[in-house]
């Protein structure tokens, strides 16, 4: 094939794309500048690690129905296991955002990764909220009566509403975890791509100004 | 910030470096908070305390399902007088000239009068007086309906919501059409009928919910469950389960005034909309938060960058 050709190819395109930013090497690296060595940094995997628990707790759920954890012992563990992994998610993530705040993470053209992972807690909330409709139970209901007030006062309740069980279990078992999937995988990408942010004064010798 | 140094800070890293395993350390970390998860689901469980039926209303509280069930006839109840998205009661809350609610229109429509009270009741085979109640009240043209209903509202309202003491007057079939509904309530007939309303599939409860949230009994056992938005309820899960605490900036702004104040206007009265838009703000202002002079040079002022890198400003004597 002429390299005329090729060039026009979204494949190539995509493809030369892809290896010029993210080669194997910066997506599964074994090393690490030297500066990533702070506990701070165990917060965006430990994200990730109950993201994995959320999700396979979640597939199980899903597919024994909305109701099974009431009467099954078993179904009882594995939403705990959920409900649980649903806390540390967000303490985790929390403590990451607030990590990367302060380490001032979107330096470096790395503006997009900030921004991913913004909505992916933006997105986390909406998620677990939608989860919080489904548990069939009181808590359910009464967060459901409660929060319909909030929707409709600015008219996404006419489009989104909290009391139709069905449309909430539809949305947290497949609309929202996909698009939290996908924001997600960006962001973790992102980061690969563009390497962990470097320390505010590490450059300062080079730019001639004051330590 | 110069150009330059953004290209620095771009560029790939050129300094030291130490070894470290990616799939290591994401093995390590699912392996571990599935076992702290695993761990607190075995000691502590999850929350689950059991959904609020109609029969358990009906049984626990039979006036106040019975004055609320005279409510919807009378079109009183919270419900009748909402406005959108279930009716055109009202023109709902407001931002000021923005009705964004009455704006969005009717897309769920509810009607308090036939969805909660004689639907139900048509799908049951009711005792010669509710059958006869229905039929005179299907046979009466709505200005009537209404006048009933709204005189035997306000007798039971004056009556403290005590049917016995009602005086006789013009209520024509209302208390009959209450009291049987009560009577299909305390069966346990009601909350079917309530969501099928005449279908076979049907997966929306919003009548139900909306009846149920329109009677005192629900509202109780909400607030003995701490679950009131007044008292940080958005947060709180019922027993002694850590909730959404993610939610505290939200629940923060219904516990200070104006918001607190439901009779404050334009603010408190209308609290819902003004909060919604305070959090849709902030929610865009986390996003773009690099781009928001003073905020994004914080990090730089406070410099708590130093204890995150204390290893590499150490070596490098920064």
């Amino acid at each position: 094939m002429s390299a005329d050709i090729e060039k026009e190819m979204w494949t190539s395109k995509l493809r030369k794309g892809w290896q010029k930013n993210l080669p194997i090497e910066k997506l599964l690296p074994d090393t690490q500048p030297a500066y990533v060595a702070s506990w701070i940094y165990l917060f965006g995997v430990a994200t990730l690690a109950a993201l994995g628990v959320i999700i396979a707790s979640g597939l199980v759920l899903s597919f024994e129905g909305a109701s099974w954890y009431h009467y099954s012992s078993v179904g009882h563990f594995v939403n705990s296991m959920h409900f649980w992994s649903v806390q540390f998610f967000f303490i985790f993530m929390v403590v990451h955002l607030w990590g990367k705040f302060w380490m001032a993470a979107w330096r470096g053209r790395r503006l997009l990764t900030w921004i991913t992972g913004a909505l992916a807690f933006v997105g986390s909330i909406a998620t677990a909220f939608t989860g919080y409709l489904i548990q069939t139970n009181f808590d359910s209901q009464w967060i459901s009566y409660e929060a319909k007030d909030g929707f409709n006062s600015v008219g996404i309740g006419s489009r989104f509403n909290v009391t139709n069980f069905g449309q909430m279990i539809l949305l947290h078992v497949a609309f929202l975890p996909v698009i939290i999937g996908v924001i997600t995988l960006i962001h973790v990408l992102l980061v690969r791509a563009k390497g962990v942010v470097p320390p505010i004064d590490a450059f300062n010798n080079e730019l001639g100004e004051r330590k | 910030m110069s150009d330059r140094r953004t290209e620095l800070e771009s560029a790939p890293w050129s300094g030291r470096v130490r070894r470290y395993d990616l799939i290591k350390e994401g093995v390590a970390a699912l392996v571990i908070v599935a076992i702290v998860v695993a761990a607190l689901s075995t000691l502590f469980g999850s929350p689950d305390d059991k959904q609020v039926t109609f029969k358990q209303w009906a049984v626990a509280a039979p006036a106040d399902f019975y004055a609320t069930a005279v409510q919807e006839l009378a079109g009183t109840s919270g419900t009748a007088g909402y406005g959108a998205p279930y009716n055109t009661a009202s023109d709902g809350v407001n931002l000021g000239p923005l009705h964004l609610a009455k704006w969005a229109g009717v897309t769920h429509p509810v009607d308090t009068v036939n969805d909660f009270v004689i639907t139900p009741l048509t799908t049951v085979a009711n005792a010669a007086p509710v059958a006869d109640a229905l039929k005179q009240w299907q046979g009466s043209d709505a200005k009537t309906q209404s006048t009933w209903a709204t005189n035997y509202d306000t007798a039971l309202t004056k009556a403290n919501q005590d049917a016995s003491k009602v005086p006789a007057g013009n209520y024509g079939p209302v208390p009959a059409l209450a009291g049987g509904l009560l009577t299909m309530a305390q069966a346990g007939s009601l909350d079917g009928a309530l969501l099928s309303q005449g279908n076979y599939f049907q997966s929306d409860n919003t009548k139900q919910t909306l009846f149920l949230g329109d009677g005192s009994y629900f509202n109780d056992q909400s607030t003995a469950s701490n679950l009131q938005g007044s008292t940080w309820g958005m947060m709180n899960e019922t027993g002694r389960y850590p909730g959404q605490a993610w939610l505290w900036l939200y629940s923060f702004w219904y516990q200070i005034p104006p918001f607190n104040n439901g009779d404050n206007h334009p603010f408190g009265a209308n609290a819902d909309a003004w909060i919604m838009l305070i959090m849709g703000a902030l929610s865009i202002g986390l996003i773009c938060m690099p781009l928001i002079p003073g905020v994004r040079s914080l990090p730089y002022k406070v410099k708590i960058h130093r204890l995150v890198w204390k290893n590499y400003y150490q070596e490098e004597n920064l």
